[in-house]
């Protein structure tokens, strides 16, 4: 077991035994559904409904059911493409990055932050699918032989990097999110007393028995997993920027896009997870292991990337003007100042000043105000990338080709129907899955936990004396 | 033929466990398993757990990925219908090594990853519908357990380091037939 400062402030608050940690993560599992869980469920399975319609409405009729155009041909789908997947980085960075780091403080967070990037992910793939036009023809970017098609897909193509990262980070995430669940599961397994419950975690739980050798692979497992995890977070994001910035279009063909991208993403992703978080610990009661001080801890993480993607902005716009390229100052000008001004400015007011209340200590321990701003974060995270792709659709390199564009209601259904699906999903992922990490954080009891933390200070002032 | 006793330990805290452990081992008696809620620092050595091999599968892997992306870059766009896209032409692969990087990174990720998740299931036998292994369900919510199987001679030398280490029960569970190996 190893001591921890007692300049740490606890990570788990109030007198905990294992017993009671079991118990908090059993509960909501056990427990029935509160009339709010009710009420968000309906809304989101509601929303998810609209969603599904007018996704089928798109497969029937084709993309032209969506406000892109001739010279806009990429707009919300790609926007919510990107807005999900970044979101889903957050959820990579804390399990893995946290724990190369080794950061206590991620074991009350990291299994709700995986669900929610395989849930965002999953999201994302709508878009990516439905965006080619023919989705039953997505096959053909799979490298599949000669007498599907004419070709082997192209693997210069940034485009068919993306398919290989998105999809090798889909499936990885699920993976160590599975790994760490068996031991909870578990547990779950074997504490429940209703028998069609104990079938399915005993199904889910694989039959794990927690010997001393099964955990020591578990956690080499884990730590290597980790490590793989950690450039995957950073190339996938990465890769989703070389769509734009291998392209030559104006204002994306920029070689400041893959750090600005993954410091965006991880930036929406840490907001989403916030929102998440506070209303999980307000619902399920989970306070004692979802303190103010992890709010504190992600609300700082949200200074340091928010800052990072503000200058990035104004990295842009700088080089945009000393660079000499007309075509790339007009981009940005047209950006700040065209018709879809207002956008470049909600975006720069959300992302780039909103964060920076966090600087005072009052704020970012206040859980009201971390919440309002994770929703804003999440809006601008939005139009940031709205703001990269329609503006300077709008007015590429041909005036003749020069347009605007407004959504139709079909993408404003589609878009509304993703968030309802992530909901739906997180909300059933809620209440039957353990939403904490319990097994790792048995392992930080008697380190971080209030009761131990204060009893270590007595002792060391009883020697002292 | 031997029969052997099995001897289940319960500890309600991972330090003690630990100095049973410390104690059996040092008046020669095996730990044959211990089993607990979460993963307990410092045990495998105690115990005897050897360093599990699941990094250098992971290794190779990886390296697995690498090759079987790298042969698949290199028929599909060099050897068996090569392309001039955009004014680049694909005429050797160390000529489009850059382009094919990322996709050779993902597989290697892809490959180690999924690789070393199936080989740590089918290694620890984790699989859907397998039976519990703990032979106590309270070990995965706040107990501890060390796992014995002796002779009556050590059982009773167990069961003095057992309770004076603070085990909580020592239960009985009944006897084994061990076929002498020849």
């Amino acid at each position: 077991m190893h001591a921890e400062s007692q300049i740490r402030e606890p990570l788990i608050i109030g007198k905990k035994t294992y017993r009671d940690i079991s118990n908090d993560i059993i509960a909501p599992i056990e427990g029935k559904a509160s009339k709010f869980w009710y009420i968000l469920f309906t809304i989101s399975v509601l929303a998810f409904m609209w969603g599904i319609g007018c996704l089928a409405y798109t497969i029937g009729v084709g993309v032209g059911a969506w406000g892109s155009n001739n010279g806009v041909d990429w707009a919300w789908d790609i926007t919510n493409f990107v807005w999900w997947i970044g979101i889903g980085h957050a959820g990579t960075l804390i399990s893995a990055v946290l724990l190369l780091f080794r950061q206590k403080w991620r074991m009350a967070i990291n299994r709700s932050a995986e669900a929610m990037t395989i849930f965002a992910v999953l999201c994302a793939a709508i878009f990516v699918t439905l965006h080619t036009g023919r989705p039953w023809l997505d096959y053909m970017l799979f490298p599949l032989p000669n007498q599907f098609g004419s070709l082997w897909p192209n693997f210069n193509s940034p485009l068919l990097w993306d398919v290989f990262a998105v999809s090798t980070y889909a499936t990885v995430s699920i993976v160590f999110w599975y790994i760490g669940l068996i031991p909870d599961f578990a547990m779950i397994r074997d504490r429940v007393i209703k028998p069609k419950m104990k079938m399915a975690y005993s199904l889910a739980s694989f039959g794990w028995g927690g010997s001393a050798r099964h955990w020591s692979r578990f956690e080499e497992v884990s730590l290597v997993l980790a490590g793989l995890s950690t450039p995957l977070v950073f190339s996938v994001h990465s890769i989703v920027s070389f769509d734009f910035a291998t392209s030559v279009v104006p204002g994306w063909h920029t070689t400041i896009f893959p750090p600005y991208f993954v410091s965006g993403a991880v930036f929406s992703g840490f907001a989403m997870v916030l929102t998440l978080m506070i209303i999980v610990r307000k619902v399920y009661k989970l306070e004692a292991y979802l303190t103010v001080k992890h709010i504190e801890y992600m609300n700082i993480v949200i200074i340091v990337t928010g800052s990072i993607v503000g200058v990035a902005y104004l990295t842009e716009l700088f080089v945009a003007w000393y660079s000499g390229v007309e075509w790339e100052q007009y981009a940005f000008l047209n950006r700040a100042t065209g018709p879809l001004a207002w956008s470049y400015w909600a975006m720069m007011t959300c992302n780039v000043f909103s964060p920076q209340f966090f600087w005072f200590k009052k704020l970012r321990t206040s859980i009201a105000f971390t919440f309002v701003i994770s929703i804003v974060i999440n809006i601008g995270m939005w139009f940031e990338r709205f703001v990269i792709i329609v503006p300077t659709l709008c007015r590429t390199y041909l005036p003749s080709t020069w347009n605007t564009y407004t959504p139709s209601f079909i993408d404003v259904g589609i878009f509304v129907g993703t968030i309802g699906m992530f909901f739906t999903l997180f909300l059933l992922y809620s209440r039957t899955f353990p939403v904490i990490a319990q097994a790792e954080l048995k392992t930080i009891l008697k380190a971080s936990g209030q009761e131990h933390k204060e009893l270590a200070a007595q002792h060391a002032h009883d020697d002292h004396h | 033929m031997a029969t052997k006793q099995i001897i289940h330990g319960i500890y309600s805290d991972e330090v003690p466990l630990l100095e049973g452990c410390k104690s059996l081992r040092a008046s020669g008696i095996r730990v044959k398993e211990v089993y607990s809620p979460f993963p307990i620092h410092g045990i495998d050595p105690i115990i005897g757990v050897p360093r599990t091999r699941l990094a250098i599968c992971a290794f190779i892997y990886g390296i697995t990925g690498l090759s079987l992306a790298t042969l698949m870059m290199w028929y599909m766009m060099i050897s068996d219908w090569p392309n001039d896209i955009g004014g680049k032409p694909n005429w050797a692969y160390y000529f489009n090594i850059p382009a094919f990087i990322p996709i050779t990174f993902e597989a290697t990720v892809f490959c180690a990853a999924h690789g070393m998740a199936l080989t740590y299931l089918l290694r620890c036998m984790l699989v859907p519908g397998a039976r519990p292994k703990n032979p106590d369900p309270r070990t995965t919510d706040d107990k501890f357990m060390i796992y014995l199987e002796l002779n009556d001679e050590q059982s009773k030398k167990a069961d003095e380091i057992l309770r004076s280490t603070g085990a909580e029960e020592v239960n009985y569970k009944g006897t084994i037939h061990i076929e002498p190996a020849y």
